[in-house]
Order: structure tokens, then sequence, then C-alpha cells
């Protein structure tokens, strides 16, 4: 059983404040992860944690325990380094030792353990090379072998296969997710990566500049994208975003992204809720992800015509950006549904896809059909 | 490099090893003369031209490592046949000095100097690269205010030539009685020395990456035993490196050898050549010396050729 929960951690480096007032309860057992773009404090936050950094305000709480003025040693959390920092000149047995030595453990014991979890990442047949001899996957597989070993408290991972090669790393993070089904411990994965952050996550986190944006499930963040930062940072492609204006006309409930001449039809309930967020018209953006857009040949009732300007085939789907008035809309396709770039097609909006967002703030209206 | 080498490359790699051979014949010239010279008879050691055959003898090392007297007459056959084995030797040399005044073997000089040199050079190298090591890993790990003045302080200690500062040193050690003591030598190698272990130190240890600490850190170990278990085998060439280098340096310093000692500390460097001006000078017996001297240095830098390579090039060879 391990909790961890942050209180209001303020991290500065000198003058800049790297995280910034982040409130955070991990449940036992939860695998969560840590999203965002490169300098936006998740490795700090991970440090943090880890005891590796002091905070300058705020709690770490590990089982309701304020751990923040404890040693590193003494929190009973293991960590996996970007680097993976295997140390060279042990072996690789030496190296999934290392940290039971710190412990009163027999010798027997220690390599039960080191066998033991060997099995279970599979690098039984490596356990007398050194990490100099080993590939990528392999020394990532050591590093995890070294944080389960003595069955810490929480496990952190820090970018763990960001520097091995596209195809590795796939096979490494169904590799992570079944360690963590088979051995379970809460667990903090840091990444920049949106497409490891959904595959791995019970729940993603998202960070921005050393704030908090969203925290909830992949599903919920990329459905319920809780501002314009997250609406753009997950899922990709991106989703289209675009300043527009919600109008009445002819009885139904009209939005005009600007730079277009007519609207796209919406139900008229829309009108009613946008109503109640008085003042939002006028800093009001339309998000919409590309397969929220429809594609059709022939003209429909609230199709708007369109031109296809690019089109990039991959392979099961097209993304084709469409010209709309002086805005691009990116639109997901059955492949070869368009044939050449400059075809006119029509387009509409699948209104309980779409996402109304404040400019102003940034954030997400709450608004949906 | 091209895997075909053309006819201009494979002259001008021809060209390259002779120079290397030339260069290494310049430096190995005076080894091989002192080694030679070492194991003459007394009589060939001054021949001109150089003698280059000869039946080699140990009786110079004899020579060097017994207290000897001026004899007025060649050994009487009594006198010969109480003689012990190497004391033989040397009369089969056809030479009329012979063992000591009253007539017992006694050690020379020589042993003695050798003793100190290696106890003063030991020692001030061990002191010397160990407080390097820590000094360098805490200007490397950690915030330490006004780093870098004190980073260039220590540098500063090596811009003025040492023997500047030698008057009022012998006046200071002989006010406070380290004049002609080991630990009076050991103080002032190490004090020479450290600065420069320091600094080739934080080379090596900036070049191990924080990362390795911070794991063993993570994983239970306080970071006096992430020093040890971690820093100091990565840190195992830079080690060996600095200390050829603070071995070398205290094993043949002259000056103040000669300054600060005279009897019971002396080191084997002023030794040597003091026994050129006493009587007539044997120089079998004096290469002898200097041979034996430079054995030490030779082991110890073959001994660690292996971190010495990695460790001149300051880790650019570490992956
Ligand atoms: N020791 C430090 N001293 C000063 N500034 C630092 C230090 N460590 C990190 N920073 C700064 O803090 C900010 C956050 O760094 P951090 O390493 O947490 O980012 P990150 O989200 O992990 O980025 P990346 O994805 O590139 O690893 C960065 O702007 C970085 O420059
Ligand atoms: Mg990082």
């Amino acid at each position: 059983m391990t909790q961890i929960e942050l209180r209001g951690i303020q991290k500065f480096f000198g003058a800049v404040q790297v995280i910034k007032d982040l409130n955070l309860k991990i449940e036992d057992n939860e695998f969560i992860v840590l999203l965002g773009q490169s300098g936006c404090g998740k490795t700090t936050t991970l440090r943090a944690i880890a005891g590796l950094e002091t905070i300058d305000e705020g709690d770490i709480l590990i089982d309701g325990q304020a751990v923040q003025h404890l040693k590193c040693s003494d929190r009973d959390i293991a960590m996996v380094f970007q680097s993976f920092s295997l140390y060279p000149h042990m072996t690789v047995y030496e190296n999934i030792a290392f940290p039971l030595r710190a412990t009163r453990m027999s010798r027997s014991e220690v390599d039960k353990a080191v066998r033991g979890i060997a099995g279970v990442l599979r690098i039984t047949d490596l356990l007398n090379r050194r990490p100099s001899a080993l590939s990528g996957g392999d020394m990532q597989r050591v590093a995890i072998g070294r944080a389960l070993v003595r069955r810490p408290k929480a496990m952190l991972m820090d970018e763990p296969i960001g520097a091995l090669d596209a195809k590795l790393r796939e096979e490494m993070r169904a590799e992570i997710k079944r360690l963590h089904l088979e051995q379970g411990s809460t667990t903090i994965y840091v990444t920049h990566d949106q497409v490891e952050a959904m595959s791995l996550a019970d729940r993603i986190v998202i960070m921005h500049e050393g704030i908090l944006q969203q925290v909830g499930s992949p599903s919920e963040v990329y459905s319920y994208p809780a501002n314009l930062f997250v609406a753009q940072f997950v899922g990709s492609p991106v989703m289209n975003i675009a300043k527009a204006q919600v109008s009445e006309e002819a009885g139904s409930a009209r939005v005009t992204v600007d730079g277009a001449e007519k609207g796209f039809a919406f139900p008229n309930e829309l009108l009613g809720k946008i109503d109640r967020l008085k003042g939002a018209n006028g800093s009001l953006a339309l998000g919409i992800r590309p397969e929220g857009v429809m594609v059709e040949h022939q003209a429909r009732e609230g199709f708007l015509p369109v031109e296809a300007q690019i089109i990039e085939p991959l392979g099961s789907y097209d993304i084709v950006d469409l010209k709309l008035g002086s805005q691009m809309l990116r639109a997901r396709t059955r492949s070869g549904f368009v044939a050449s770039a400059g075809d006119k097609v029509f387009a509409r909006i699948d209104p309980t896809q779409a996402h109304f967002f404040d400019t102003k703030s940034g954030n997400s209206l709450g608004v949906r059909l | 490099m091209a895997a075909v080498r053309t006819g201009s490359e494979i002259a001008l790699n021809r060209f390259a090893v002779v120079i290397v051979l030339i260069v290494t014949l310049i430096f190995l010239a005076p080894i091989y003369w002192i080694t030679s010279t070492a194991f003459k008879p007394r009589n060939l050691a001054t021949t001109i031209p150089p003698t280059v055959v000869f039946e080699p003898e140990i009786s110079p090392f004899v020579k060097l490592f017994t207290k000897r007297a001026q004899l007025r007459s060649a050994p009487t056959p009594e006198e010969y046949a109480a003689a012990p084995w190497w004391e033989r030797l040397v009369f089969d040399g056809g030479e009329k000095v012979v063992r000591s005044g009253k007539g017992e073997v006694q050690l020379s000089g020589y042993p003695s100097r050798f003793m100190n040199s290696l106890i003063v050079a030991i020692t001030s190298t061990v002191l010397a690269v160990g407080m390097g090591t820590f000094t360098a890993y805490g200007f490397s790990r950690f915030k330490v205010k006004g780093e870098q003045d004190l980073l260039f302080f220590i540098l500063s200690t090596r811009m003025l030539p040492p023997v500047v500062v030698a008057i009022p040193m012998f006046l200071m050690y002989r006010a406070v009685g380290l004049n002609d003591t080991h630990w009076g030598l050991i103080i002032l190698y190490t004090a020479f020395n450290l600065s420069f272990s320091v600094w080739l130190m934080k080379g090596f240890i900036d070049e191990i990456p924080k990362e390795y600490e911070e794991a063993a850190l993570v994983d239970g170990y306080t970071r006096m035993e992430a020093f040890f278990k971690i820093v100091l085998p990565e840190a195992a060439t830079g080690i060996a490196a600095t200390a050829v280098f603070c071995f070398i340096t205290a094993w043949n310093e002259y000056a103040f050898a000669l300054i600060m000692t005279n009897r019971r500390a002396q080191t084997a460097p002023p030794f040597i050549p003091s026994q050129v001006g006493s009587g007539l000078p044997d120089w079998t017996v004096i290469a002898a010396g200097t041979f034996l001297f430079l054995l030490p240095v030779a082991i110890f830098t073959f001994l660690l050729r292996n971190h010495l390579l990695r460790g001149m090039s300051f880790g650019a060879i570490r992956k």
C-alpha cells in the first residue's frame, strides 16, 4: 500500500520558478504518467519526490508521512534514470544486487532476489555481462530490474525508453505495462511522448511551464481537455482550433469560424448553453479533432464546400488539410477518399465532438452536445 | 582512412615510423648508458670510445651497498679467504678498496636514502591524491561559494617556482624542528602536488555522470558510501594518472631535499651526486645507484600503463 501525495509544491532554481503550486494525489498501485513538453518541470518533480532535489515549499507525503525532509536513501523509492546509469564497473548481476547490498540481506537471499527479477525480465543469461556489452533494450531491462529488485514503495521512471529506437520503444512499452500488471507498484512515469502516456497510464498528469494543467484517465484528457494547451498537446494529429462566433440563423444555431463565410449547423441547445456563459462570444474558440470532421463528395444539408490542399496518406487513413475561407481544417478520412489535392469536397463538424474554449483564459467552457 | 592505401600514404607512414624510432632512441640513450655502466667493471666505465661489449658484473652494486675504506695494498690471501662472496667479487675486480675500517661489513648510506625516498614519495603521493580527490569531488558536485576564485587560488600556488620560497621555508622548518625529518619533506611534497592533484582529479570527476551517484543514493546508500562504491572505482583511471605524476614529482625532487635534509631524512637525489665528490669518483657505483633509483618509477608507471594511456586523453576515449 503506497499512496503519494503532493501538496502545494513550489520549486525555484534561483529566480526561476520551475514547479508552481503542484497538488496531486496518487493512489496505491496506480500508474501515473507525467506528460509535458521539454523543460516543463517533469524531471524536477520526479527528483523532488525521490529526494534528489529539495523543494522550497509544500509537502510530499508517502503513505501520509511527510518525507520532504528525509534523505533519499530513507524514502524507499526506486528510480530509473533516462540514461539508465548502470554502474559500468559492475556486472549486470552486481548492478541488480547493488540496492540489496545496502540492506542487511544475506547472500543467498540477495542471490534469490536477483535471479528472480532477472527471470521476470528475461535477462538471466546476461547476468555476467558488463553494461557496456548490452543493447539499449537490455540496459533498460537491467535498469528496471535494479529498481524493482528491492520491492520499493514506489517506482519513478524518467523517460526510461526515450533513448531507444521506435520499434524497441513500442516493445518496451508493452513490457513495462506487463511488469506493472504483474508486479504492481505505485509508479510515476515521465515522458513527453503522448502515445506512450496514453498507452501506459491509469491517469495522465499534464504539465506546462511548471503548472499542472489536467489530471485524468487517458480517455478523459483526450475527450474532455480542460484547456487549449491540453487540447492541442494530446492527440495526433493535433486538434483543429479556430476562433469562432455562435449565432442564430433561421431558427437553428450556427458556428462560424473566423475567416469563413458560412457557419456550421449545430443543434439549437448550443444557444442556451453558450448564452449561459455570457460574454463568451467574442472570445470563443472552436476545437474539433480531425476525426470529428466529416467529409462528403456531394453537397448535403449542413455541409460547407471546402478545397483539399494537402493529403497525407498514413496507411490505414489519410489526413487531409481542407481550406475553409482563410482557415485550415484537418480532417481524417478513409484512405484515398479524397483523390488529389485541389479537389472540391464538402465538410461538416460532428457537433458531439466539438469543444468550446474561452480564448482569454484558455479554459474549456465545458459545453458538450 | 581509406581501405586501400596509396603509395604516398605508405611513404608517409614509414617516415613517421622512422621519426618515432629516432625520438625513442634519443630518449633511451641515457638510460642505456646508465644501465650499462652500472654493470661494468670499473676500468671499462670511462674508456674512450665507450666499451659496448663487456662481461657484466654486480660488484658496482656491492660497492654501492657497503661502506668502504681505502686499503694500502691488495688483500692478503687470509683476508681474501675470510671475506664473504660478494667481497671477493670486489677483490677480483683488482680493487684495493675493501670493507669498513674495523673489518666488519657495514651498510653504506645508500639503502637508507633509498628507503627515505620511498617513504617520502609514497606517503606524500597518497596524501596528495587522497586529499585532492576529496577536494575535487566537493568542487565538482556541490555548490561552493566562490568556487572559481578558490580553484584559481589553488592553481596559483603553482605559479611561482617553488625554489623561490626555499630560504624562508628552511628558516620556518628550522624554527619548528621539521628540518631533516620525513614529515618535513612529506608536508612539502604534498603541498606541491595538492594543487595539481585537485585540478587533475576535478577534470576526471566532472566526467563521471552525476546520475551514477544519484542512482546509488536512491538505491539506499549515503553520499559517503556512494562516493566510495561508485565514484572511486569510476575515477580509478584518473587516480592512477594523478598518482603517477605526483609520485614522479616527489621522487625526483632535488632542490628542497638538498636544503631541508642532510642525514636522517635525506632522499636519494641529493645523496647520489654527493658521492661523486668523495674521493676518486667510481662511476660504476654512481651508475648503479642511479639505475636502482630509476626502477621504482619505471615499475610504477609500467603497472599503471593502461590507466595512464586512457588518463592522458582526459577521458576522451571514455564512452
Ligand atoms: N539544476 C538546475 N539549475 C537550474 N535550472 C534547472 C536545473 N534543473 C532544471 N532546471 C530548469 O528547470 C526547468 C525544468 O527542468 P526539468 O528538467 O524538470 O524539465 P523536464 O520537463 O524534465 O524537461 P525534459 O523533457 O527536457 O527532460 C528547465 O527550464 C531547466 O532549465
Ligand atoms: Mg527531464
